[in-house]
């Protein structure tokens, strides 16, 4: 079973203070540490059992900057099979459709069984590359998969639902999945394995490799434009209880206490 | 604008309350600009959904097809594309859900519509539609506008206030093009959730444990903390994600929802969809390092500090003045 794994690399943000930059549609990424999207780690650690128990290779793409090599490597470590970035000046400002149209730009000369994505990114959070890729492609797909099974020419897979609800569905394949957080446990990278992929090649390949023109990606290649980010109200918001420990812990008691709870 | 078409959602029988909530966006938005309100109803023997959403919309589009009788995107999508090619609204409705993000994204692309995804709101402003998002786990917040219109928009279930259905609208039968079972996509059953020995809906007070906790190994000083003020431990979703806490102790919009007396968020940052889970809890504390978590914004009172430090001590302070 061949795969390719779509993966995105990401600014940490989950326990950092985010802040807007000058241009004020970005944020200050001077001070932050960038990994792969948390989804994608799944998406990614769901083809490497799948390869194990069937065999086949995983191809990772990736459309980002020269730095995202880092987190491509962290992923050949783990014993993907090889690394593809896109890499292009005209690419910045793409949104969720011309993001799909370059990644679907490049699956069109690789050949796969199943095409895997994260269901949503820990940055931007749109939910739409990975199933607008699938519509580009002409292939079956199904979002916010936490289960599979490899049927003969098929996929048995469960998505989740609000509430606790799952569903279960069959589609044929070659598909496209995007998967949710929580589908396995990813692994880590062994350090021999990251001593190989040092080793790896990555290959690059940009706007004209991909045959694409300058005006189907970037900022004029997309349907949505970001104007403005901003630091949300605050409300009315918590009363901050300040002090040390334990000085916060008594006055939190004294709250307890008259709430009737202890 | 001449018209704002809404994709009713139902599942399981039980119209979904993100199909109310952008119909109520969706006629304060048809007022301004002049424009019918268009509910889209697919599914099979759906009748008394359609009763209902004549209150809330100009026109009711009724699709009735026992091929749409359980949601399948392909199915939907095979419906949808051509109805809204021959009816081009200027704004189309899908809520921001698990069925939502199958359908609306491809969709989009096959009638080359500017979607936006996961908006809180959509507004008009200068006669320009705009679309307001959250970024970065709800840390901030994005103004989006489209390319061009027609355009469509899928909308967070939660973010609007449903208003109310005074309307009488009326319902129009449209006839199904789908002629044969989709054969690459079949839908198979639904699963429902098994409720372990513990049911957090149920708990008075509940200590709520997040990514903060870093570790596996670091979770009973939680779990000492909420058998100390005689609670139950509950999570939210990276907790279970990772295998530290079964599924039922999840709190939020792919867990449970639950409205205890006390709510005590530890190391939690309060993505919306955990928010959506717990914010009807009386009384929310919240103990997170960053002080511009998005907790702080619905708790009512919080600690800025490190949890290692602050939960121990509360813990200890709970016995202390349990055992006095």
């Amino acid at each position: 079973m061949d795969i390719v794994v779509c993966v995105k690399q990401v600014p940490v943000t989950a326990e950092a203070e985010v802040m807007v930059d000058e241009s004020g549609r970005d944020i200050r990424k001077d001070r932050l540490v960038f990994d792969v999207n948390e989804a994608d780690n799944y998406a990614v650690e769901e083809a490497l059992l799948l390869t194990e128990k069937y065999g086949g290779t995983i191809t990772l793409v990736n459309l980002g900057p020269e730095s995202a090599d880092k987190t491509l490597r962290s992923l050949l470590a783990k014993g993907t099979h090889e690394a593809i970035r896109l890499t292009d000046d005209h690419f910045a400002d793409s949104d969720a459709f011309a993001t799909a149209r370059i990644l679907a730009a490049a699956l069109k000369s690789l050949s796969y069984d199943l095409v895997l994505t994260g269901s949503y990114s820990s940055d931007l959070g749109y939910s739409q590359v990975g199933t607008s890729l699938a519509e580009l492609l002409g292939i079956p797909h199904a979002a916010m998969v936490t289960g599979l099974e490899v049927l003969d020419g098929k996929i048995k897979v469960e998505r989740e639902l609000e509430g606790g609800v799952h569903e279960r569905l069959e589609i044929e394949l070659p598909a496209l999945l995007t998967v949710q957080t929580g589908i396995n446990e990813p692994r880590y990278a062994s350090i021999l394995g990251l001593r190989k992929a040092m080793k790896k090649p990555i290959k690059v390949l940009t706007l004209t490799d991909l045959g694409l023109a300058e005006g189907e990606v970037g900022r004029e290649g997309s349907r949505i434009f970001l104007n403005r980010l901003s630091v949300p109200p605050k409300g009315e918001g918590a009363q901050i209880l300040e002090g040390g420990p334990e000085e916060v812990s008594q006055k939190l008691v004294e709250i307890f206490r008259e709430k009737g709870v202890v | 604008m001449k018209e704002i078409f809404v994709l009713a959602e139902h599942r399981m029988g039980e119209l979904r309350d993100v199909t109310l909530e952008m119909l109520s966006r969706g006629r304060q938005l048809a007022e301004e600009a002049g424009a019918q309100l268009v509910a889209g109803l697919l599914g099979h023997e759906v009748g008394p959904f359609s009763e209902t959403l004549k209150k809330w919309a100009h026109q009711v589009l009724l699709v009735d097809d026992a091929k749409l009788a359980n949601f399948n995107a392909d199915a939907y999508q095979r419906v949808l594309a051509p109805l809204l090619k021959e009816r081009a609204p200027d704004l189309t409705f899908i809520g921001h859900t698990s069925f939502g993000m199958d359908l609306a994204p491809t969709l989009a692309v096959e009638l080359d519509l500017p979607l936006a995804t996961d908006c809180l709101d959509v507004q008009l402003r200068d006669g320009k539609l705009l679309a307001f998002r959250q970024v970065y786990g709800g840390k901030l917040n994005a103004e989006m506008s489209f390319a061009r219109t027609p355009c469509m928009a899928m909308i967070r279930q939660g973010a609007i206030a449903a208003g109310a259905g005074d309307l009488d609208g009326r319902v129009t039968e449209v006839d199904s093009p789908l002629t044969e079972e989709i054969v690459y996509r079949k839908f198979l059953e639904y699963v429902e959730a098994v409720v372990g020995d513990v049911d957090i809906t149920q708990a008075d007070v509940l200590i709520s444990v997040g990514r903060g906790i870093r570790e596996e190994k670091n979770i009973p000083l939680v779990e000492d903390l909420a058998q100390a003020l005689g609670g139950v431990l509950s999570c939210s979703r990276p907790v279970t994600d990772s295998g530290w806490l079964p599924p039922d102790r999840q709190v939020g919009q792919s867990g449970r929802t639950v409205k205890p007396k006390l709510y005590v968020a530890v190391g939690i940052s309060g993505a919306f969809q955990h928010l959506a889970g717990m914010g009807g809890s009386e009384t929310i504390v919240a103990v997170n390092k960053d002080p511009n978590a998005p907790i702080f914004s619905v708790a009512d009172y919080g600690i800025v500090g490190d949890l290692f430090q602050v939960i121990p001590a509360l813990t200890e302070q709970i016995r202390e003045t349990k055992g006095g």
